[in-house]
């Protein structure tokens, strides 16, 4: 049985998986459900300062897009940080970790931007026993026009000093949460490790507007008669999440430091993907928020029976292994020239490889043959770009082959195995006489 | 067997009052919403769809279904309407199994269509629902004048294409109603709520359609009269007789021609008032046969065997039909053919049957026999056309049915027919919808040049 064990910045949890500071850990009774359920470790929901705490809207907060079978496919909420009071949340993490020593319980925080509040609730969080911090530059909405979450992350400067007050201000461990409401998350990343973050941990949700109420002609959810922007999450967001981990962790400056990764995570595969890509853990909330918190078992199971299938002893024996395989497009391989097979045993003739490469790209699948409804690929024209098999219903009917020996039928050129890419091609104006890296 | 007129059971109210129209609602139940947009989500919007081309109608299959999918069921159903006014009926009457959904690609994936019947069942009852009146505007009057005999789906679907194209229509109902078989011959349990009058009155709102009840051809008008006084006409007549067992005792009382039985059936306003044997004996292998078998099981039959002279495979009635027969309690029997009716004074309480054997279309009985108790016995051996309206006006028949072309023109320049009384048809509502509209589409081009 492989070694699920986790130990992120110091923080150790029996698996990786966390949940994010967010609706399910918001009190001692939502976080011990989930401690039951398996889960590893909790990101308490978000602290603010001590008084009267925040309040939500009393109308609607959610707003969604579904796929088939209105299967959640995005989620989008207008709601706050914690709208309990501070001495109660603080209370309740305390006996929580003391029910659950062997989870990890890690305190987020968000309080004004100056460094006074900052000492005043790490000193608070301090008494809790709780494993470290995360510090909540993410939050898009509500609190960033008060000048946090979203507002501070949206200024390196900023991050970076506050990152710095709670590293003088307390010895637990630092977890810096990104926001993608920026046009280069490279730069948040680096001044929070500039600031001595022993960690960070993204993406909190993108703004969004899910949709339009068309009767009542206002953003949905809408609160008598108006709406807002929000923020997304849920499996939609997986892929921008995912670029903005692979972007950090190849990054010259924020190598090797510790990400935990979030965004769309919904089965083990989602997260063994978020590991690959450099995480050291991972953090789900939407897939909880959607299913309850018995998904994990399956999240435990299938990453247990991967690593057990691919011989992976511990979460550090692949972790971070497809890191050295994103790279930039100028380096890509142009020698490699694939074809799309479609499976005549498996195709069940919907048509929609054909349409889509008729209307819409090359030209290169057939309707008919010989006068009999057929699909078929005319290597003659396919450029392999797979749009068909990202069309097609059924599950590995149409694949890319490869092609190793002769000659491009599309192109006549002859199959030249020798790695080629765009920084030394001919058409490249720019190009260098010896392929670059 | 020795059988006596005094154990001849027949009665009507078998049944209590609950189980008539427990037995007799919806075979199938119509979709919820819900219901409509998960299945309609199952729909993969082929290209080329196959569905769409097994549709005798060529109905926009993915389209309508897509609509349902994207919350415009209203819009689906006049996708519907525009290539099937019936579409209505036919949702609740074709035999999707060996035609759109035969095909669907999901039957080949896993052995589970797309259940497009309902979802044009649900698409259609919205829009009857929520609007009402048939969803298409009249073009401006031609001034033409088109005669139509007979007021069945061939009829009416020709009446309201050309009512469409600005003609003005005639047609001439030997009935006091209209709908054809929609209204006197389709099983209770699929076209429920007097289903078939609203869907009259659907396809008429267009406007410009008279019908002339009460009028047969041959008879109350003639043909030639007709294409006299019309720029065309269009015949949609059915088919009026049945065939008979020939054999003796085949004019007993009990001996019943299995439409007439029908017919009775969907008009009766109390369905304990009609006469139904113990031990019922239907022979013949198409849909009438499985559907007098099965409603006359449904009104409290106690036996009933469906005999047919061949094999299941050569049935008319498809392998699902022939299996709501047998869900229903009813015995099919095949490779028998009948031989001699016990009759006794005017009532037959037996029947004898022979054995059959036959390969390649022959068949030959085998001089084995049994005898089957029978207090009632349905003739469902197939319906015959009446020729005799046609014949002074020389339009060529063939085997008593008109011959058409592929535009569904007879032989003589001004008439059109379509639906079960022409040749070479394929006996089904939708078939008859589609002729309809074919004719209407070639008679507007022949008209207007
Ligand atoms: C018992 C039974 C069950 C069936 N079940 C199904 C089914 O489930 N699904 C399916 O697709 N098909 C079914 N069919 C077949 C389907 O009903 C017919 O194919 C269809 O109704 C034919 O339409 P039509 O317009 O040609 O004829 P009809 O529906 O027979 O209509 C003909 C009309 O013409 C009128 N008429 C006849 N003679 C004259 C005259 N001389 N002058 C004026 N008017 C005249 C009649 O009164 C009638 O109104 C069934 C048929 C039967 C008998
Ligand atoms: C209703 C809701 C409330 C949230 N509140 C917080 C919060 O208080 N603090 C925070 O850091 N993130 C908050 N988040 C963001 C989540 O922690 C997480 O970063 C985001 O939902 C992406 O992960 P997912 O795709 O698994 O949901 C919230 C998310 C949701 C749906
Ligand atoms: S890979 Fe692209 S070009 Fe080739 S057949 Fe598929 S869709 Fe067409
Ligand atoms: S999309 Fe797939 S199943 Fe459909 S026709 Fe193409 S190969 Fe066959
Ligand atoms: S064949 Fe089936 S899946 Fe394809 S369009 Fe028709 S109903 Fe939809």
């Amino acid at each position: 049985m492989a070694d699920l064990t986790s130990n992120f910045v110091g923080i150790k949890s029996p698996n990786p998986f966390w949940l994010a500071s967010a609706p399910p850990t918001d009190k001692k009774y939502n976080v011990e459900r989930a401690f039951e359920a398996g889960w590893g470790g909790v990101v308490w929901k978000t602290l603010g300062e001590a008084g009267p705490p925040v309040v939500n809207v009393n109308g609607p907060r959610y707003g969604a897009i579904w796929g088939a079978d209105r299967r959640l496919a995005g989620l989008n909420n207008i709601e706050l940080i914690t709208d309990r009071d501070l001495e109660i949340n603080l209370q309740e993490m305390k006996e929580v970790k003391q029910n659950w020593p062997d989870r990890a319980l890690v305190a987020s925080l968000m309080v004004p931007c100056e460094e006074e509040p900052w000492k005043r609730i790490l000193d608070r969080v301090l008494e809790t026993g709780c494993d470290g911090v995360e510090l909540n530059f993410g939050c898009p909405h509500g609190m960033s026009e008060r000048g946090m979450g979203a507002a501070v992350g949206q200024v390196p400067e900023y991050i970076q000093m506050v990152v710095e007050w709670c590293k003088k201000h307390s010895n637990l461990p630092v977890i810096t949460k990104l926001t993608p409401n920026i046009t280069d998350v490279r730069y948040p990343a680096r001044a929070a490790k500039n600031g001595g973050t022993d960690a960070v941990s993204l993406i909190n949700t993108i703004n969004s507007i899910v949709s339009i109420d068309l009767d009542q002609m206002a953003p949905i959810p809408t609160i008598d008669g108006k709406g807002t922007h929000g923020g997304y999450c849920g499996p939609a967001v997986k892929p921008i999440a995912l670029n903005m981990v692979g972007e950090i962790a190849r990054d010259k400056e924020t190598a090797g430091l510790p990400i935990s990764g979030i965004g769309g995570i919904t089965t083990w595969r989602d997260a063994a993907e978020y590991i690959a890509l450099g995480c050291g853990n991972v953090q789900v909330c939407t897939a909880a928020m959607t299913y309850g918190f018995k998904i994990v078992q399956e999240m435990i199971e299938g990453l247990s029976n991967y690593m057990d299938e691919k011989g992976y002893k511990s979460i550090e024996d692949f972790r971070g292994m497809a890191v050295p395989n994103v790279t930039d497009w100028q380096y890509l391989n142009l020698n490699y020239v694939t074809k799309a097979k479609i499976n005549q045993d498996l195709c069940i003739s919907c048509g929609r490889c054909h349409i889509a490469c008729e209307d819409t790209s090359h030209q290169a699948i057939t309707n008919m043959v010989d006068g009999v409804r057929k699909f078929e690929v005319i290597d003659e024209e396919c450029v392999g770009c797979n749009l068909c098999v990202n069309v097609c219903p059924v599950d590995n009917c149409i694949t890319m082959e490869e092609m190793t020996a002769g000659s491009d039928p599309r192109t006549q050129k002859p199959i030249d195995r020798e790695y080629a890419n765009w920084t030394t091609h001919p058409n490249n104006p720019m190009a260098a006489v010896e392929p670059a890296e | 067997m020795a059988t006596s007129n005094a154990s001849i059971d027949i009665k009507a109210g078998r049944l209590s009052p609950d189980q008539y129209s427990k037995n007799f609602e919806d075979i199938h139940a119509p979709l919820t919403r819900h219901e409509a947009i998960v299945e309609a989500d199952r729909c993969y919007f082929c290209y080329d769809a196959p569905c769409m081309t097994a549709c005798p109608t060529s109905i926009d299959i993915p389209m309508f279904i897509r609509e349902i999918a994207t919350g415009n069921p209203n819009g689906s159903a006049k996708t519907i309407f525009e290539q099937n006014i019936m579409g209505g009926m036919c949702a609740r009457v074709c035999p999707t199994e060996t035609l759109c959904e035969e095909v669907c690609v999901r039957e080949t994936a896993e052995g589970k269509p797309v259940k497009i019947g309902l979802l044009q069942r649900y698409a259609t009852d919205h829009y009857m629902a929520d609007i009402g009146s048939q969803p298409f505007e009249r073009a401006a009057s031609t001034g033409k004048k088109i005669a139509i005999v007979g007021a069945g789906p061939a009829g009416l679907s020709c009446a309201h294409r050309s009512a469409m194209h600005g003609h003005d229509v005639t047609v001439f109902e030997a009935r006091e109603k209209a709908g054809g078989l929609n209204e006197f011959g389709i099983a209770a349990y699929k076209s429920t709520d007097d289903f078939a009058a609203a869907e009259v009155d659907f396809i008429t709102s267009i406007g410009g359609i008279e019908i002339k009840y009460g009028t047969a051809l041959g008879k109350d008008v003639l043909l030639e009269d007709l294409i006299e006084t019309y720029d065309a006409v269009f015949i949609g007549a059915g088919l009026p007789y049945v065939n008979d067992l020939s054999i003796d005792g085949d004019d007993a009382d009990n001996c019943i021609d299995a439409v007439k039985y029908i017919a009775e059936l969907r008009q009766s306003d109390d369905l304990s008032k009609l006469p139904v044997g113990r031990d019922v004996v239907v022979i013949g292998g198409g849909m009438t046969a499985i559907d007098i078998a099965t409603q006359i099981k449904l009104l409290g039959a106690e036996n009933v065997t469906i005999c047919y002279r061949r094999s299941a495979d050569a049935m008319g009635a498809s392998a699902y039909e022939q299996e709501v027969a047998q869900t229903n309690g009813v015995t099919i029997r095949h490779w028998l053919q009948p031989k001699a009716l016990h009759v006794d004074g005017n009532m037959v309480n037996a029947i004898e049957l022979e054995y059959t054997s036959g390969t390649n279309g022959s068949l030959s009985g085998t001089g084995e026999t049994i005898t089957l108790k029978a207090d009632q016995v349905f003739k469902a051996i197939g319906q015959t056309p009446d020729d005799t309206p046609f014949t002074k006006t020389g339009i060529e028949l063939v085997k008593g049915r008109i011959g058409v072309d592929e535009n569904r023109k007879t032989s003589h320049a001004k008439v059109w027919a379509g639906g079960d009384c022409v040749a070479g048809g394929e006996d089904l509502t939708v078939a008859s919808v589609e002729d309809g509209k074919i004719a209407a589409e070639h008679i507007h081009k022949t008209l207007m040049g």
